[in-house]
């Protein structure tokens, strides 16, 4: 899955092909059959709860042009729904986003949390 | 000829993707902090700039994955990602084939490093550049230490690294800067995102500004990441930059934790014109 993303970030005539046939641009990756379903919607919260990298996943969220609280709330989501990160250094500690953070500091923001 | 400048500065690309999310006041001090250092690195009239980045998988892969790795491109090309999103357009990077081949020569008598004739640059050099040579017209050459995919090379190589660099750049003619830029503690491309261990990021910068070799070489990335996130494993880059002006006080121009942008906010440079340690900052 990781290869595949890696590829895929960053050449722009591969992500041309996935755009035209996202299932197709998957043949050629041992991949497992969720792992290419959560490729091909894309799920980012599977894909997150799977172990892929924050950082590919983030460049790939990008491509999509998926907004940045919409980004962070589909992988709470992904976890709320799969459980804990399987594997790798890219997973939770509990904190409970810069609103709620703020707020328990007695402090304001203006940012808009997902949740 | 000795390094002209050196510096540290951040590179989360929420500094210019979610610029109009951030606290507008805060935005624009690390801005202005950002133009300073601009000015500080053209007033030292460098002929090339050496970027220590902490890629984030823009052209190294756990299918084969160097710890150290410079370019070697007349030219390079990025960012990686969606233009929009990172708030930077795609554009080609000018580089010096030459310099960086007589610059990896030196740096491999006594460190290893890779090379590479292609390398697409990715937030981690893109943000830093966007705001030091907006214009993109000073010879970069692309450094990358992985800071990404366990094993990590550990800190006191990332050390020799930094002596290699500065033994290379000693080496030859050209006017060479130096910047190192990665993020202190923070969590990013994760649902923490946003999570900044201030009072741990002051006292590593406290210890960057006064070259304290042993206590950033203390550092266990374990605990770092326990204390401090995935992310702070990229204090290789801050590190390599002491190492590279070893004895030389740094000055911290700017600290700031800024949320929407993940990371507490540095600039920093070496003060190159007076070598001498203060036994207090």
């Amino acid at each position: 899955m990781q290869k595949f993303l890696f590829e895929l970030n960053r050449d722009e005539e591969f992500q041309a092909r996935y755009a035209e046939d996202r299932r197709g641009a998957l043949v050629s990756f041992d991949l497992t059959a969720e792992e290419q379903q959560a490729l091909i919607e894309p799920d980012i919260g599977l894909l997150f709860h799977l172990g892929v990298n924050g950082q590919i996943l983030m460049h790939f969220a990008a491509l999509h042009s998926i907004e940045w609280q919409d980004y962070l709330q589909r992988m709470r989501d992904g976890l709320a729904v799969h459980g804990p990160v399987r594997e790798g250094v890219y997973a939770v500690t509990g904190y409970e986003g810069v609103d709620a953070h703020s707020r328990r500091l007695g402090q304001t923001s203006d940012i808009e949390e997902g949740d | 000829m000795p390094l002209v400048f050196a510096g540290v500065c951040s590179h989360a690309p929420g500094i210019v993707g979610r610029a109009d999310q951030a606290d507008a006041s805060a935005k624009n001090r690390l801005y202005e902090a950002f133009d300073d250092m601009r000015q500080r690195l053209e007033a030292s009239k460098p002929d090339a700039l050496i970027v220590v980045a902490a890629e984030h998988f823009a052209n190294f892969f756990m299918n084969n994955m160097p710890s150290f790795a410079m370019g070697m491109a007349d030219y390079y090309e990025g960012p990686i990602e969606n233009p929009e999103w990172l708030g930077i357009s795609k554009t080609r990077i000018p580089g010096n084939r030459s310099l960086s081949e007589r610059l990896i020569q030196k740096v491999m008598e006594t460190a290893d490093v890779s090379y590479a004739e292609e390398w697409k640059f990715d937030h981690g050099i893109m943000v830093p550049l966007h705001f030091l040579t907006p214009n993109y017209d000073l010879p970069v050459i692309p450094t990358n230490i992985n800071c990404q995919g366990p094993p990590l090379a550990p800190l006191h190589r990332a050390w020799a690294f930094g002596q290699a660099l500065r033994e290379a750049a000693d080496s030859v003619p050209e006017r060479v800067a130096l910047i190192g830029t990665g993020g202190i503690s923070h969590w990013p491309a994760t649902p923490d995102s946003g999570k900044i261990n201030e009072s741990w990021d002051r006292q590593f910068l406290d210890e960057w500004s006064r070259c304290d070799k042993a206590a950033m070489l203390s550092y266990a990335d374990t605990q770092s990441y326990l204390d401090a996130g995935q992310g702070a494993f990229e204090i290789r880059t801050f590190m390599t930059v002491s190492a590279a002006t070893e004895g030389a006080q740094g000055i911290v121009h700017f600290y700031e934790p800024i949320p929407i942008f993940a990371v507490g906010c540095t600039i920093g440079t070496i003060d190159l014109e007076a070598p001498q340690l203060r036994s207090t900052i």
